[in-house]
């Protein structure tokens, strides 16, 4: 076996620890190209964007989305959709209110 | 009167007490007791401290038998004197001078290992790959100390936290040395929670150390399958002297996630895993035979060993300091410490160290990711050093 001196052992340990940057290195290239694969591949069962139909499950479990409001305060529109909710016999959560809008005074 | 005589004073000579001809026996079994105390009182890596502390008591105990390390210290092994007059730690030993111990215990990581946290943040690689340094700065202090480059390479990969690793590079490159490396290896990888905080504080400021990260995206999957198969190819055509560990941590990885061998996967996570590593713990124990191990040696390789882990962790650290700078801020380089192997102590340690620094950090599956990397990162650097030096 070769010994090496202390300042090969140096160059050595350089080497060394550059070599496993590089596989390490070209192994995260790999896993970004995975990950593009398997994005490309399996397109439907990306975590990321949920089916329109599991966001509005998701919508009834607490909440009921942003509801944009045109011209009336807060308080009103509260009200509405409170009053709303109480005409339809149906829990608030379970509403989807996407905008209020004041037609006239 | 004279057979009383006879049988009592046969039965002494029998005896494993008329068999202490050295008193650094006593000094060794000594010290696997006081072994067990850290493994059993302590709480040091106790599921292979405990076995490998006994494995050195039945090893000293004199007349037992039950191992010949003049077996083992040819060149070329006889197996037919193993087969014929080995005790039973000669036996369970032919797994380690075989590498199968080490490589089954990584079927069992990779099958435990969720490989997610690395997947989702490619980056932590380069953390995993960092924190290596100390194996090369353990490999340069060895050679100034006077090891022979196959000695001073099995010591240095102590720094990789890896104690499977560790076993696997001494018993290919220096088999007499396979106790006290093991030792220091499991000693200082339970030892981490008392190592890294100190250095972790003294690299990093208190801004760097608050540092909330973004929350890591889900990974697919699918990417979690093509995953172990890729590295596989991708790192045995690379470096095909780790194909027995990347290959059996992959396996056992692909186990777990391919989601059709659960019942395999459970198998290497559990029953497999808790065998290997009571055959492998008092197996290595039982090298640490006091002619060998009561040496400056040892006293050398335990200050090298703590040398490498705290270079290993500055590694990380620092590297994770350029990555948050980089990043302009998103990056704690806590995460950085973790990249040494030691799953999932290392990365506990950051989440405590960030937590501490502001409550609400919750730094954990991040440092996983540079935690799994290193796994990989260590075995790596190991396949580099049995190239140079195998």
């Amino acid at each position: 076996m070769v010994e090496y001196s202390i300042w090969e052992t140096i160059l050595l340990s350089v080497l060394g620890i550059i070599a496993v940057f590089i596989v390490l290195a070209v192994l995260m290239l790999f896993i970004k190209v995975i990950t593009f694969v398997s994005r490309v591949a399996g397109g439907k069962e990306k975590p990321a964007t949920p089916a329109a139909s599991d966001k509005l499950a998701a919508y009834a479990k607490g909440s009921c989305g942003d509801v944009k409001l045109h011209n009336v305060p807060d308080k009103d529109a509260a009200m509405i959709m409170a009053i709303v909710a109480d005409k339809l016999k149906t829990p608030l959560n379970e509403l989807r209110f996407i905008s209020i809008k004041m037609i006239g005074e | 009167m004279h057979m009383i005589r006879d049988i009592i004073f046969g039965l002494w000579e029998s005896s494993g007490l008329a068999g202490i001809a050295d008193p650094r026996q006593i000094i060794m079994i000594l010290i696997s007791c006081f072994l067990l105390y850290l493994g059993i009182k302590k709480k040091f890596e106790p599921l292979l401290l405990v076995g490998i502390a006994f494995g050195m008591l039945l090893t000293n105990l004199p007349m037992s038998g039950l191992y010949h390390p003049e077996f083992w210290s040819l060149a070329e092994v006889n197996y037919s004197d193993v087969f014929h007059s080995g005790g039973l730690l000669d036996f369970l030993y032919i797994g380690v001078k075989t590498g199968i111990y080490p490589s089954l215990i990584f079927l069992g990581v990779g099958a435990m290992t969720d490989f997610g946290p690395m997947l989702s943040n490619p980056k932590s690689l380069l953390l995993g790959a960092a924190a290596q340094l100390g194996i090369y700065c353990a490999l340069i202090l060895a050679i100034v100390l006077g090891f022979p480059g196959n000695v001073a390479a099995a010591i240095a990969i102590i720094g990789g936290a890896d104690g499977p690793t560790a076993i696997y590079v001494t018993k290919i490159l220096a088999p007499e040395y396979l106790g006290p490396i093991a030792i220091a290896a499991y000693s200082y990888m339970a030892l981490i929670p008392l190592i890294q905080p100190p250095i972790m504080r003294a690299l990093t400021t208190q801004k760097e150390r608050e540092i909330k990260m973004d929350q890591l995206r889900e990974v697919s999957k699918l990417e979690k399958i093509i995953f172990p198969i890729a590295v596989t190819i991708f790192t045995v055509l690379i470096l095909p002297s780790v194909a027995p560990l990347i290959g059996c941590l992959m396996l056992g990885n692909l186990f777990r996630e391919c989601g059709v061998t659960d019942r395999l996967s459970d198998t290497a996570q559990n029953a497999l895993m808790n065998i290997v590593t009571i055959f492998l713990g008092v197996s290595v124990g039982a090298t640490a035979i006091y002619s060998r191990f009561l040496s400056l040696d040892t006293i050398k390789i335990i200050f090298i060993g703590l040398f490498a882990f705290s270079f290993s962790t500055v590694g990380g650290l620092l590297f994770g300091k350029l990555m948050c700078r980089l990043s302009k801020g998103k990056i704690n380089p806590l995460i950085g410490s973790a990249g040494v192997s030691a799953v999932p102590m290392a990365a506990r340690v950051s989440q405590i160290e960030g937590q501490k620094a502001n409550p609400s950090n919750f730094l954990l599956m991040h440092a996983m990711g540079p935690n799994v990397a290193g796994v990989i990162g260590s075995a790596v650097a190991a396949g580099f050093l049995l190239y140079i030096y195998g």
